[in-house]
């Protein structure tokens, strides 16, 4: 696989696959501005994966098309980090997901304005403007349900619990990184640690959470080593239609 | 429609001779064409009977999303998917402005909710139907959203400022809605396979009747409706807006080369519209009733959503208050 194309797969596929997590939760948020905004986001998620997936499939220059990439690969062509295909469970562990998430995404898309592939700097600086929306919203939200009563304080140390072992795939290193690295396409990941660490460490604290010690990151998502069994079942709902009906158009 | 057989005072229309001074010129504002703001003088069942309605139409628009959203994450393409959402969202914000608009009558969203829960307020019966193909996300699209239109475009005009406001947004978006559906309906119907077009055919034939009831049974006798048009806030008859609605809907389906399920559907030169047959009656007061195929999915789904989300709503009033708390410290 061409490093390229890989490297836009990852950052395809972390939209396509958050998009579809938080599409699930349409119609049954806790509240009615709740359902309004998590649609919000899913929609702009799946833009993102259309203008990431599109432009892979033009690297690749395989015939294949951004709907191709996302409804006729399996599980091991995937390249998203675990974290995102985690199952919602409930509103809080959404939402902790969620600002791991754009708490990442917020430098990484402002470093990628910078990158030497002009298609890359469009596509991320469209992608922050909406990424800069999202860390605000779901940091308050982490907030004021870490805050807010006892109960839900434990729901939400409970959610950080459960995604922090997967916070760490963001980070590592691999040849794809290194080649997008040397060709000015891209930051190493691991440059923003210290930026996304402060977004967390600080919100998390005044959402009275506490992280775990523990340093130990699951990983194998972003490279397609290894996912977890929960991807294969999202991907059976998400592209029945296209594998029941091959060739046909919708 | 979204509000099917409201229940009035029951009591039939009274003359503008027999009013208390306080209604005669209330009504005497109706005709007019005067807009009903909240701070206004209006009789009691006007408002009691408003709230009903405005109520049933939020609460379909919610309980609407769901037979949508059981698609949103099998949609076969992206762009179908974004479409598919949007639209969903959209409702989501209908209920929104109606909720709102319902509020001005002195009733809160949260007390609206807990009506739906327990039965006590009523959503249109066609979102206890099931979508179970992709052709009914067009289907839905191009019958449900088509007849709702029918209803909604007249409301821009009722007599009840705060929903005729609201419904002008409403109709913006309803008829983008239509369109979309039609689309999924044209790729499937005229220009896709041999599966896509029995998809097709099916959710016509399971739509077309529950879509006919929408409107409502034949009103012409009803002492609800009759009141209901002298204050403006139901503008034509159920069974004009059916028919209306069967008029338009019979050529686009001939367009995408569908059959309407009806052997006696044709076109009658002498009235110059099409002649049709009656839905079951009965099969619509069941499901009114409760004993639709999807009666007990939605209000079980409505329900669990709001009891799984209360820990939400608690933390974020919890949180709200500690933060007022804390800056009143602060001075």
């Amino acid at each position: 696989m061409k490093p390229l194309f890989e490297f836009l797969l990852r950052q395809g596929d972390n939209a396509l696959v958050l998009g579809h997590r938080t599409s699930e939760w349409c119609g049954t948020a806790p509240a009615l501005e709740e359902d309004i905004a998590l649609a919000n986001t899913a929609l702009d998620l799946i833009g993102q994966t259309q203008l990431w997936l599109g432009y892979a499939a033009e690297v690749e220059g395989a015939g294949r098309s951004a709907d191709d990439l996302a409804y006729l690969r399996d599980v091991y062509d995937f390249r998203n980090i675990l974290m995102l295909e985690v199952p919602n469970e409930d509103f809080g562990r959404t939402v902790m997901r969620q600002f791991l998430f754009d708490a990442f995404q917020v430098p990484w898309l402002t470093a990628l304005c910078e990158s030497a592939d002009e298609h890359i700097a469009a596509i991320a600086a469209k992608s922050l403007k909406e990424a800069l929306y999202h860390l605000e919203r779901s940091a308050e939200t982490v907030v004021a349900l870490g805050d807010g009563t006892d109960d839900s304080n434990k729901r939400m140390q409970s959610a950080l619990d459960v995604l922090w072992p997967y916070t760490g795939e963001h980070f590592l290193q691999d040849d794809v990184d290194n080649t997008m690295f040397k060709a000015k396409i891209a930051p190493l990941p691991v440059s923003l640690k210290p930026e996304w660490e402060s977004t967390v460490r600080s919100t998390l604290n005044d959402a009275n959470l506490k992280i775990t010690d523990s340093t130990f990151a699951h990983s194998g998502g972003r490279t397609g080593f290894r996912h977890t069994e929960h991807l294969g079942h999202m991907l059976a709902t998400m592209q029945v239609l296209q594998r029941s009906y091959p060739g046909a158009t919708w | 429609m979204y509000a099917q057989q409201v229940k009035s005072t029951g009591k039939k229309v009274v003359s503008l001779e027999e009013m208390s001074p306080a209604d005669r010129d209330f009504q005497e504002r109706i005709n007019r064409g005067e807009k009903i703001e909240p701070k206004d003088y209006m009789p009691a069942a006007y408002r009691t009977n408003l709230i009903r309605q405005i109520g049933q139409h939020a609460h379909s628009e919610i309980v609407g999303q769901l037979p949508e959203g059981n698609w949103i994450t099998r949609a076969p393409t992206l762009e179908r998917k974004a479409n598919l959402l949007a639209k969903v969202q959209d409702e989501a914000g209908h209920g929104l402005y109606l909720y709102c608009a319902a509020e001005t009558l002195g009733v809160t969203r949260d007390e609206m909710f807990e009506m739906l829960h327990e039965g006590k307020m009523k959503y249109s019966s066609i979102f206890n139907y099931p979508t179970l193909t992709w052709a009914d996300m067009g289907a839905v699209g191009w019958l449900v959203d088509g007849a709702a239109i029918m209803n909604q475009v007249p409301l821009q005009r009722t007599s009840y400022g705060p929903y005729a406001r609201a419904m002008v947004r409403i109709c913006k978006e309803e008829s983008f809605h239509q369109r979309q559906g039609y689309h999924i309906m044209i790729k499937m119907a005229k220009e896709g396979t041999e599966d896509q077009k029995r998809m097709a055919q099916d959710a016509l034939n399971r739509f077309w009747y529950p879509a006919l009831m929408m409107f409502g049974p034949s009103d012409n006798d009803s002492v609800h409706s009759a009141q209901s048009m002298a204050w403006k806030i139901k503008m034509n008859t159920n069974d004009e807006l059916r028919q209306k609605f069967v008029d338009e809907t019979v050529p686009q389906a001939a367009y995408l080369g569908l059959t309407i399920p009806d052997e006696n559907l044709q076109w009658n030169a002498e009235t110059e519209q099409y002649d049709y047959s009656e839905p079951d009656w009965n099969e619509f007061h069941d499901v009114i009733s409760g004993n639709g195929p999807c009666n007990t999915e939605r209000l079980g789904a409505r329900r669990k959503a709001w009891d799984d989300g209360a820990w939400v709503r608690e933390a974020m009033m919890a949180h709200a208050e500690k933060k007022a708390q804390r800056k009143a410290a602060l001075g």
